[in-house]
């Protein structure tokens, strides 16, 4: 094939995806923002998404703060500057790696349910049936995931921040020989609201990017079961690369505060 | 017999409507007019294009060309909270059911009364209960979830969601596929019923010639995107169409040469 055809045909598919995703997104978005609202399926989601998140998000966050410890406590050796190790993996947790893994957690297990079970629905005619019963599947099945996942998401960085911190202080204590009381005073007068209130954005616009990504591959799912199995990957890749595009742009934007 | 009889005022009509995928012509303008109160089946072999056409009808899908009638009014193009509006007068028995598996049997049933008619739960609740047992169905399944029921029950409480909120129109996605004969007897016995009752326009797709002859008025056959018979059931023994012989005698040879 011609190498420039080949470009071309990648480049357009591309921009097809890009608008179809952005047409996708603008109907989520006016669903959810709009009524009526369907309270049970939005109340559900917000347990799904949210509740039965708290264990992996809670985890990830205790061996990351306690990993970063360590690891800012070597670091800052070679500088004799271990005492700052408490303030740097607070920020570090807040700023950072909170909202972050918390979302990533989320993308590979919420984005993946999500596309599943609308792939699913799709295969076998649910969404069809939706339509015929007179009820907008955006309505139903798009906006309260989407509402359910940009409320949620900051809650739960706000739990990874504090279970974080908390594995950094766990380490500190046990191992390293840190007071726990000068170490939490230490974090608390070191870290400015901006350093937890921009953690909590970039996690709103996270759990948008997760709960997006699996509504729309697994709406668009098709071709059976191996088609809701694509559904689920693409759903989970994508969420993850969209959430690392956004964490950059997020953090160049907040940096000039 | 002309496969496209002169139907005054119709119900529901389907004019000049093509559909294709990529180089595949699934219908190439097809026209299909129902009578108010009628119940047309549309016969054909599998990928002749029926349920393409039942998904245009009810505005699942969107024709090339063509247009929709509904009451006159053509409904091609028409989307948002108008879509929904016509689509309350619409019910639609899926070939799988279609039942939302987290929801309970009577949630089923009353899912269009709760979430797009504004009833209350215990109003809908009663109203799905007495739908349940217009098909046969105790009270004591109503609290059941779609996975504790066997195809024909799950058939069963598809056909209560149909019917439940008194639809003009209902369409019928291959009524019988998955059953034994008997109960796919029983399925076809309790349509006749319905469609009986509520004096509504049904329009059904199916390759079971049992189904079509108990619950068509008339029988119209699909076939390479064309309607190429139309007729009364009654005649559909008679038809003088080789197509048709060859389809309801389940011929291998013959003028339909598309196979597995």
């Amino acid at each position: 094939m011609n190498p420039v055809r080949a470009v071309g045909r990648s480049s357009l598919g591309m921009l097809q995806t890009a608008g179809a995703l952005t047409l996708f997104a603008g109907r989520g978005v006016a669903a959810a923002l709009s009524p009526p609202v369907f309270l049970g399926q939005f109340l559900r989601q917000l347990g799904q998404i949210g509740y039965f998140s708290l264990p992996v998000v809670g985890l990830t966050a205790v061996f990351t703060g306690a990993a970063l410890a360590l690891n800012i406590y070597t670091g800052g050796g070679r500088f004799n500057a271990e005492q700052i190790m408490p303030q740097i993996v607070a920020l570090g947790i807040t700023r950072e790696l909170g909202p972050v893994l918390a979302a990533l957690m989320l993308a590979g297990r919420v984005s993946a349910a999500i596309a599943a079970e609308i792939g699913a629905m799709r295969a076998t005619e649910h969404i069809d049936a939706l339509q015929t019963l007179s009820t907008d599947p955006f309505r139903y099945l798009v906006a309260p995931r989407l509402l359910a996942a940009v409320l949620v998401l900051p809650l739960l960085t706000l739990v990874a921040d504090i279970i974080g911190i908390a594995g950094g202080w766990s380490v500190a204590v046990a191992s390293l020989g840190f007071n726990g009381s000068i170490y939490v005073k230490n974090t608390w007068d070191f870290l400015q609201a901006w350093d937890v209130g921009s953690g909590l954005i970039k996690a709103s616009v996270f759990g948008f990017i997760v709960a997006l990504m699996g509504c729309y591959h697994g709406y668009n799912a098709s071709g059976g079961a191996r088609g809701v199995g694509r559904a689920t990957t693409h759903a989970v890749v994508s969420a993850a690369i969209l959430i690392f595009a956004a964490d950059y742009l997020l953090t160049s934007l907040f940096s000039h505060k | 017999m002309s496969a496209v009889p002169s139907i005054e005022s119709p119900k529901l009509e389907l004019k000049g409507v093509k559909k294709r995928f990529g180089s595949k012509v699934v219908l190439a303008g097809v026209d299909i007019p129902v009578a108010r109160g009628r119940s047309l089946v549309i016969i054909g072999g599998s990928g002749q294009g029926k349920s393409v056409t039942l998904k245009i009808a009810i505005g699942l899908m969107r024709p090339d060309a063509g247009k929709v009638f509904v009451d006159g009014q053509d409904v091609t193009r028409l989307g948002g909270a108008g879509r929904r509006r016509l689509s309350s007068q619409f019910g639609m028995l899926f070939q799988g059911a279609a039942l939302f598996d987290s929801l309970s049997v009577w949630e089923n049933v009353a899912f269009r009364l709760t979430n797009a008619d504004g009833v209350k739960r215990p109003e809908a609740r009663e109203r799905a209960v007495a739908a349940l047992a217009r098909v046969g169905l105790k009270s004591d399944v109503a609290a059941l979830y779609p996975g504790e029921l066997s195809g024909g029950m799950q058939k069963r409480v598809g056909l209560a969601r149909a019917v439940v909120a008194e639809p003009a129109i209902i369409f019928f996605d291959e009524p019988t596929t998955g059953l034994d004969p008997i109960n796919a007897d029983v399925i076809n016995d309790l349509i006749v019923e319905q469609v009986k009752r509520l004096g509504c326009t049904a329009v059904s797709i199916t390759h079971d010639m049992a189904s079509a002859r108990k619950i068509g008025d008339e029988i119209a056959m699909l076939n390479d995107g064309h309607i190429v018979w139309r007729g009364p059931t009654s005649q559909i023994d008679n038809s003088g169409n080789p197509y048709v012989d060859q389809f309801i005698h389940g011929r291998a040879t013959g003028p339909i040469t598309g196979g597995v």
